[in-house]
């Protein structure tokens, strides 16, 4: 197996989660978007590893996955907490802080 | 070795699709579905480098967890299931052009350095020798310091979240 194709398709990924990160107004889109990008990191960071025979590539993906189950607990609770404050997570509306 | 590569691009296939799926459906309950299939498929290509114990996590925490939150998500925060359809910006096009040139440039860069390298270029056998013991063994000896501290990050997450969903009665 080629390491290009791993590394190209961790590349698609991540590109078509920049997009809906980009283009999605829903809050939990977003997050299911940064997901996906951080996917894509975790198939390079395995796909180097095995490259280079060394464990260490499994196991940042490792500590990748862990932070990102924390972080997408941390984000649906702010969305939680947005929809209850506004009654929408339409990230549009949340711009309080506009100048 | 060819069914390498056919297992490889039935699967590379399968997650592309259902990724732009879930960037571009309007029922967001669909996405967190297509959302399953590219997380399996994450996992069915780390099993295919070898790197299985990576690959049961995933499914477990990925797939386990993540999913059933964002479920939950979603269940918590929809207010009419009917109206509320609008989970596009109207205008797409700065996006598109975006992903597109990341895309481009990531894809000239990668094929100007890694053309025809395989992947088990480094393996003296063509044996993939990176078990789970070995896994565990460079966690716990080497990488301890960084998995306490993820530990405790996790408790931190944990709490953070119950405090900021927590309903407040009253102060």
């Amino acid at each position: 197996m080629l390491l290009n194709e791993m590394l190209l398709l961790g590349a698609v990924l991540f590109c078509i989660g920049v997009y809906g990160v980009l283009a999605r107004r829903n809050g939990v889109l977003v997050l299911m978007s940064i997901e996906l990008i951080l996917n894509a990191v975790n198939i390079n960071l395995v796909a180097f590893g095995a490259f280079h025979d060394t464990v260490m590539g499994q196991i940042f993906a490792l500590f990748v996955i862990t932070v990102a189950a924390a972080e997408v607990g941390i984000g649906l609770a702010i969305v939680l907490l947005l929809y209850r404050n506004r009654r929408s997570i339409d990230l549009d509306q949340v711009d309080l802080m506009k100048g | 070795m060819i069914a390498e590569h056919v297992a490889f691009g039935i699967i590379a296939a399968v997650m592309v699709a259902s990724a732009l799926r879930v960037v571009t459906t309007r029922d967001i309950v669909h996405a967190a579905l297509y959302l399953v299939i590219v997380l399996a498929g994450v996992a069915a290509l780390f099993l295919l480098v070898g790197a299985e114990f990576t690959g049961i996590t995933q499914v477990l925490i990925y797939i386990g967890a993540v999913i059933v939150l964002f479920l939950f998500g979603i269940m918590l925060t929809r207010s009419d299931f009917d109206q509320d359809t609008e989970t596009d910006h109207k205008r797409k096009f700065p996006a598109v052009l975006t992903a597109l040139l990341l895309v481009a440039v990531m894809i000239g860069a990668l094929v100007d350095r890694f053309e025809g390298v395989r992947l088990d270029a480094n393996l003296p056998g063509g044996q993939t020798p990176q078990t789970t013991a070995q896994v565990s063994d460079e966690l716990f000896s080497q990488y301890i310091v960084p998995f306490e501290a993820v530990s405790v990050l996790l408790l931190a997450a944990l709490i953070g979240a119950i405090v900021i969903a927590r309903r407040e009665e009253g102060g």
